[in-house]
């Protein structure tokens, strides 16, 4: 009963303290806007012998998300606990605001940087509110109680994240995707210039992770910074203004994410085979790997049409094939994956049928190829009419090969890839009967 | 503040609850006392400082020597005085020191709880009752040889006039003080204290004092049973000279823990969640550690190792008022005070008296069982 009442009141002052509240917290406005928030130079950090991370340099400006991607182990956490000062780093640097990190208290690094991390140690069932409240502990003094701007700060931050709905239960009651979103409202009271993320998305639904990232981006917008460790590439195109790609420790890449995330980068870091293409919700690089095949490239010329052929293509570019198609109609699937792989393809209008010219375009294709590989049982199944090729096109395209290797709409990807090379060895491949 | 309205509501409740215990139990034992009059032999012991002069020989209630309290009593109600002599110089010193032990060891059992993060912590955990008990037993079995052969720095050998009972306080306070120090000193490695080391190296020191412990069991010969007395835990004896001590030593550690209760909340999220939000984790974790050893000492060095309390009570009022150490500290501290003395009473009211340690343990673990079975309280 007077809990309730308090909570009004708490809701009510948050209400009217929020936008003073927001233009006088200093640590935002105290920032110089041309500097870094954060500033990473040359940090290595070993575990024994282990090098975790070497020479990474790292700035983040207000008003930018930046994305540490990079396979398990890569050094993403690590550089994370570092700019916390939660593990010592064994040489470089790391400036917070312009302030050597390493001359700062713990509470002096709490007020500008603010950590969520993938899951919390609390097993004690504190309600989730208090847990929200104690993001503001670097602001209070050891006799103080919580002032109307820490009640603001608290209120703000468990609506903009979302957690009012379940304040009250107990942290350990609530979900994992719930506690996640905790966590994060934790390090918002902290209203802090900068907010570090460990996967903020690893442990929510598509939902969540999408509502989580887009609050990060808000923050961000306001003019805060942001260092997220993500594991989701696509997810890092989506919402980040910098991916900083890292891979054993080291920087392989860093700028925007269109730059950053091609195939070779991928490839590189990941140490896995990758197709860059196109989200078409949302158009930004969408990332897909796959584990690495090492084969002998080849120069392949891929016959067919719609998702199964844009798959064959993905695959056979992913290897490492040089690849190339047709002919297509403009819009098909496999034409975008063409397109986003900057594969070279012959395409025709829509509806137009295929006509002579990029026929013998196509044929030219095949004949340069040391195969041409065609996507589709004939005569089952597979669309045809005026916009298609007819099985006659494909069959005289592909004649022009050396070879043709035959796969089923539903090839899986390593027969695929064995078919090819089978077939480029002149052996007979089990899918491609001759 | 709903926080500290919460901590005073409870705090106040439990203190009058801690005040009704002590009244009682003064009431109980061979010679039955109502608490009417109980209360009445108090408040006529009640004085009201007027004045402290020094170097006088020490009288009144508080006699410390070398002080006397100049004081008056406000009440003078009619009294029995075989009830009076009861209430004061047998029973209420006995109860005193109850309550200000079992208000230690909960106090410490709440905060060793928290900065372990595990359940299963108590003041024990750090090696400060096997410390202390091999100060004690070292003392009850070479009782002339260490009282003897003590010599101070600069002073040489000091005549140090240590009754029988302060000898074995002193050596336990020192030895559990000794133990913890032990213990912190194995774990600690660049100024760093990881807890999980701190936990088996508190393992490991109290196996080798529990080996020490046995082999002077072996070699004490007719002071066995007062060994096995003090392991126990005892009350009885209590003088108000232990009580003075305690109330000295006790309430200023208890501060201390107090104002790190906010403190120790965000260290149970985990050391680098409490240093990302702010806390130094080192710094707060000596702190706690250094106090809470010591007021286990405190309460330990004259009561012995009473097992239990500082394990369940701290349980028993997180189901109750939550995990908040800021309500928690306090009210566990003064159910430990209110637990001990109701236990010490149960202990001595039988036709033979019982060693504390056995009730608690008796008591204490059925309803901890019942609390876990039926954990449904929690808010208020």
């Amino acid at each position: 009963m007077s809990r309730d009442a308090a909570v009004d009141a708490a809701v009510d002052t948050g209400a009217a303290v929020g936008d003073i509240d927001r233009s006088s917290s200093g640590d935002v406005d105290r920032s110089p806007p041309d500097g870094p928030l954060v500033s990473v130079r040359d940090l290595s950090v070993s575990f024994g012998d282990l090098e975790a991370v070497d020479e990474v340099d790292l700035a983040v400006e207000p008003g930018t998300l930046v994305g540490l991607v990079g396979p398990n182990g890569a050094g993403k956490t690590t550089v994370l606990r570092a700019i916390t000062g939660a593990i010592e780093a064994d040489g470089g640097t790391v400036r917070l605001d312009g302030d050597p990190m390493a001359g700062l208290s713990a509470r002096e690094v709490a007020r500008r940087v603010a950590s969520v991390p993938q899951d919390t140690g609390l097993s004690f069932d504190f309600p989730v509110r208090h847990v929200v409240e104690m993001g503001r502990t670097p602001y209070l003094g050891r006799f103080d109680g919580r002032d109307a701007e820490d009640t603001a700060a608290v209120e703000e931050a468990m609506a903009a994240a979302g957690v009012e709905r379940f304040a009250d239960r107990s942290i350990t009651e609530v979900s994992g995707g719930e506690r996640q979103r905790v966590l994060l409202a934790r390090a918002l009271a902290q209203e802090t210039p900068t907010l570090l993320l460990d996967e903020p998305t690893a442990s929510l639904d598509v939902n969540h992770a999408v509502a989580t990232m887009e609050l990060v981006r808000d923050v961000v917008d306001g003019g805060r910074a942001a260092v997220a460790a993500i594991h989701d590439l696509d997810m890092a195109a989506r919402f980040c203004d910098r991916i900083v790609v890292l891979a054993d420790g080291r920087v392989r890449a860093d700028g925007p994410p269109a730059e950053v995330l091609d195939a070779s980068a991928v490839a590189g870091a990941f140490d896995a085979e990758a197709f860059v293409g196109r989200n078409p919700a949302t158009g930004t690089p969408a990332v897909t790997a796959f584990p690495r095949s090492a084969v002998d490239p080849l120069r392949l010329h891929v016959v067919g049409t719609g998702p199964d052929a844009a798959r064959v293509v993905a695959r056979l570019v992913a290897a490492g094939h040089e690849v190339s198609l047709g002919v297509v109609p403009e819009g098909d699937a496999a034409a975008v994956a063409a397109a986003d792989a900057d594969v070279p393809a012959v395409t025709v209008p829509p509806f137009a049928g295929v006509d002579a010219e990029s026929q013998a375009a196509a044929r030219e294709l095949a004949e340069s190829a040391d195969a041409a590989v065609v996507v589709g049982e004939f005569g089952e199944g597979h669309p045809s009419g005026e916009d298609h090729p007819s099985e006659d096109d494909r069959l005289r395209i592909a004649s022009a090969a050396e070879r043709v290797v035959r796969v089923p709409n539903d090839v899986d990807g390593d027969d695929l890839l064995a078919a090819v090379a089978a077939e480029a060895t002149g052996a007979t491949g089990a899918t491609g009967p001759t | 503040m709903r926080v500290r309205r919460r901590a005073v509501a409870w705090s106040t409740a439990l203190a009058a609850a801690l005040a009704g215990v002590v009244v009682v139990s003064a009431g109980i034992g061979p010679v039955r006392i109502p608490p009417a009059e109980v209360l009445k032999v108090v408040l006529n012991a009640a004085v009201v400082p007027a004045g402290v002069e020094f170097g006088a020989a020490g009288a009144g209630p508080i006699a410390l020597p070398g002080v006397e309290f100049a004081y008056r009593s406000p009440f003078a109600f009619p009294v029995d005085d075989v009830h009076r002599r009861i209430v004061l110089l047998v029973r209420l010193p006995r109860i005193l020191l109850a309550a200000l032990v079992g208000f230690s060891l909960a106090a410490a059992g709440t905060v060793m709880q928290g900065f372990f993060r595990n359940p299963m912590a108590d003041p024990s955990i750090i090696g400060v009752s096997s410390g202390a008990a091999v100060g004690a037993v070292a003392f009850i079995v070479f009782p002339v040889a260490l009282s003897t052969t003590l010599t101070l720095p600069l002073l040489g050998a000091v005549d140090l006039g240590l009754s029988y009972g302060a000898g074995v306080s002193l050596f336990a306070f020192i030895g559990a003080l000794l133990a913890a120090f032990g213990v912190y000193a194995i774990a600690t490695r660049h100024g760093r204290t990881p807890v999980a080391t701190l936990l088996l190296a508190g393992v490991a020191v109290q196996t080798f004092l529990g080996a020490v412990i046995s082999y002077l069991q072996l070699r004490a010969g007719e002071s066995l049973r007062r060994i096995v007395a003090w392991l126990m835990g005892h009350l009885s004896g209590a003088a108000w000279s232990e009580v003075a001590i305690a109330a000295l030593v006790v309430p200023p550690l208890f501060a201390v823990l107090l104002a790190y209760a906010r403190d120790l909340n965000v260290l149970l999220l985990g050391e680098e969640e409490a240093r990302g939000l702010g806390i130094d984790v080192e710094r707060t974790k000596r702190v706690l550690l250094a106090t809470s050893a010591l007021i286990t000492a405190a309460g330990v060095a004259f009561a012995g190792v009473i097992g239990f309390v500082g394990l369940i009570v701290p349980h028993m009022l997180r189901l109750v008022v939550g995990p908040d150490h800021r309500v928690l500290l306090p009210t566990a501290a003064l159910s430990g005070g209110a637990f001990l003395v109701a236990a010490d009473t149960a202990a001595r009211s039988g036709t033979a008296e019982l060693p504390v340690g056995v009730v608690t343990a008796a008591v204490g673990a059925p309803f901890f069982v019942y609390l876990l079975v039926n954990r449904e309280v929690y808010e208020l």
